[in-house]
């Protein structure tokens, strides 16, 4: 399966190509964002009383928040550090669950026991909890909160992936590869990686929007990084100043955004799921002129 | 392998999660600047004499976790004298230290909250699991309508968001409809009968509204999909043509054998229903668990959040080890792993 095909059928899934274009609307916003911004967040406003919670007007479209500042700009930069968290964290969880995966797939016996019940372990133990009681010993900071969603989100990964190596490993190409004299390392990388590969990257765009939504809570919990407001510290500062004055402009635009960038992620990543993995499109309770049409659609030649 | 065994296997790694969490919960909070004491002594003019007293008092002038000077001299029974086994020993009786703010404690005020969680989680688990049955059902025997889809769009949007976020809309469109805050009316107490239990019903319907909608996609998403692959199994071609009627066939032969997967799928997401409890509590102030741990966050009470932890960890672990039991018994073919 090369990129090209990949491509091709991603492009056919009209759901993929929305969550596609949604996805790039969001990292467009943030990598214009002291462009796109009215004002900069950072910079101090005089603050007039009835500049507090002020409703959107012509110059603040998104009105403004308790410190008088325009909600809008601050939205438009929190998709900087949202999507910074959530790709550096997926990227992270990506490598490790993938490589232990891998490893306990392919070697199983004492190696491969040993990791699993690492990620048993790490699989029991509830991941919110743990990770609130992390970051307030350890202190505040958008790195530790990288580190910590991506040290905590790889069991399922590693458990998908050591799925898939355990069935690839008994094929035969894989018999044939070995007999001509291929060492564990060639086999591993050369050919169970390459087929692995693109259930890894539809598992990882998943994740990214698990981290997303790991830091909107941490944040909102009152844990997130002061100095970089994410969309989930926005949620905490009008959740506890905001809502009993119903400044609506204030407390649903972060979250809203939030739920735009995660629908997109998940249509992505579930059409590459798709693509990977192509599972039964049929059953038996179908009637036949359903099965016809489903297949038709789906660009299968029955 | 007999199921006694896989039992006592199954036991056996609980104990094993378990040990570790309670030594990874004590180290956590040793690598604080500082020491417990330090948060207690909160008055400066104390004199350094007194301060060594409470240390002394409380332990914290033994060795962290094992005496190696006491161990070379061969007294085995004091180089084990630290502070992790006094750790341990209180802990086994029950004690979890005091709270910092509320000086109380911690083992106290967990349990007169813990009962206030656990009617919300259950009340939420048994909402989100009826609806992802019955939904992941229609969706897989619909495979592919408009209803097929529609329930997916559904499942998609409330997967996407974050469940302090849909508790706060909630807030927002129920203002003035239902209660939105606290357990009860305030001035109504337990004596009230009638009336005071009625009310905590109604502080309960959005907060549990909350985390059944929040989950339901997650158990709707593997219902539909292990339905789908039970429907596509050729025992269920013979059903039709022996002409049992689709109903039938849904509860007789798909949803008995797709309930295992969501058994799997009920006891791995338990610790991340738990985190949504915690975000439910906190925006209804619900004055259970959760709502205790974010109060202890933002004041940095790390008796609480410790202890908090453990009970929080420990049930999820028994409750998995409980599901394994049931899983057991509803399928024999379960015995190696």
């Amino acid at each position: 399966m090369n990129l090209k095909h990949v491509w091709d059928t991603f492009r056919r899934k009209p759901m993929a190509m929305v969550g596609l274009f949604m996805l790039l609307s969001v990292v467009l916003v943030a990598i214009l964002a002291p462009w796109l911004a009215p004002y900069d967040p950072k910079e101090q406003v005089e603050v007039r009383p009835e500049d507090i919670l002020a409703p959107p007007d012509a110059e603040h479209l998104l009105g403004r928040d308790d410190a008088g500042k325009d909600v809008l700009s601050q939205l438009i930069y929190g998709a900087r550090i949202s999507l910074l968290v959530g790709f550096t964290a997926s990227f992270m969880s990506m490598f490790i669950g993938a490589t232990v995966g891998l490893l306990a797939g392919f070697y199983g016996g004492r190696i491969g026991n040993f990791l699993m019940r690492i990620t048993d372990f790490l699989l029991v133990i509830p991941t919110l909890p743990l990770m609130l009681v992390i970051i307030s010993v350890w202190g505040r900071g958008i790195e530790k909160i990288i580190l910590v969603i991506g040290l905590l989100y790889w069991t399922y990964m590693a458990r998908l992936v050591r799925s898939q190596v355990l069935s690839i490993k008994e094929r035969q190409f894989i018999m044939r590869a070995r007999a001509i004299g291929a060492g564990s390392l060639r086999i591993i990388t050369r050919h169970i990686f390459p087929q692995v590969l693109p259930l890894i990257i539809a598992q990882a765009v998943l994740d990214i929007s698990t981290a997303i939504i790991a830091e909107s809570s941490l944040s909102f919990l009152g844990l997130g990084d002061p100095t970089q407001v994410s969309w989930g510290m926005m949620l905490n500062f009008a959740f506890a100043r905001a809502i009993s004055r119903e400044a609506w402009w204030f407390l649903l635009p972060p979250g809203f955004a939030i739920v735009w960038v995660s629908v997109a992620l998940v249509l992505i990543g579930t059409a590459l799921e798709e693509i990977a993995n192509p599972r039964l499109k049929t059953h038996h309770l179908f009637n036949p002129r359903q099965m016809v049409a489903l297949a038709e659609t789906e660009g299968v030649t029955v | 392998m007999q199921r006694s065994d896989y039992l006592i296997r199954k036991a056996f790694w609980a104990l094993i999660t378990l040990v570790v969490v309670i030594v990874f919960n004590f180290f956590l909070f040793r690598i604080l600047p500082g020491d417990p004491v330090r948060a207690l002594i909160q008055s400066a003019r104390m004199d350094r004499e007194a301060q060594e007293r409470i240390r002394t008092q409380f332990g914290l002038d033994k060795p962290i976790w094992l005496d190696v000077e006491r161990l070379r001299q061969g007294d085995i029974k004091g180089a084990l004298d630290t502070q992790f086994t006094a750790y341990v020993s209180n802990l086994l009786r029950g004690n979890l230290g005091v709270s910092f703010t509320k000086k109380m404690p911690v083992s106290k005020l967990l349990a007169e909250r813990v009962w206030r969680t656990v009617v919300l989680l259950a009340l939420g688990e048994v909402i989100s699991i009826v609806l992802g049955i019955i939904l992941g059902i229609v969706a897989s025997w619909r495979r592919g309508s408009k209803l097929d889809t529609g329930i997916m769009m559904w499942g998609l949007f409330t997967w996407s968001i974050p469940t302090f976020f849909f508790g706060i809309i909630l807030v927002i469109l129920a203002r003035g409809h239902l209660p939105t805050g606290m357990m009860v009316t305030p001035g109504l107490k337990p004596e009230d009968g009638l009336t005071y239990w009625l009310d905590v019903g109604k502080h309960l319907i959005l907060p549990t509204i909350t985390l059944g909608i929040g989950y339901v996609s997650m158990y709707m998403m593997v219902m539909r999909s292990s339905v789908v692959e039970v429907l596509s199994e050729d025992y269920i071609l013979t059903a039709k043509a022996k002409g049992l009627s689709t109903f039938r066939i849904l509860r007789d032969h798909a949803l008995k054998n797709a309930m295992l997967p969501m058994i799997t799928n009920i006891m791995l997401t338990l610790g991340y229903t738990v985190g949504g409890a915690i975000q439910v509590e906190t925006v209804f102030s619900w004055p259970g668990i959760g709502r205790l741990i974010y109060d202890a966050v933002g004041k940095q009470d790390f008796p609480v959040l410790q202890g908090a932890f453990l009970l929080i960890a420990a049930s999820v672990i028994g409750a998995n080890f409980l599901a394994d039991l049931l899983y057991s018994v509803l399928d024999p073919r379960v015995k190696a792993e």
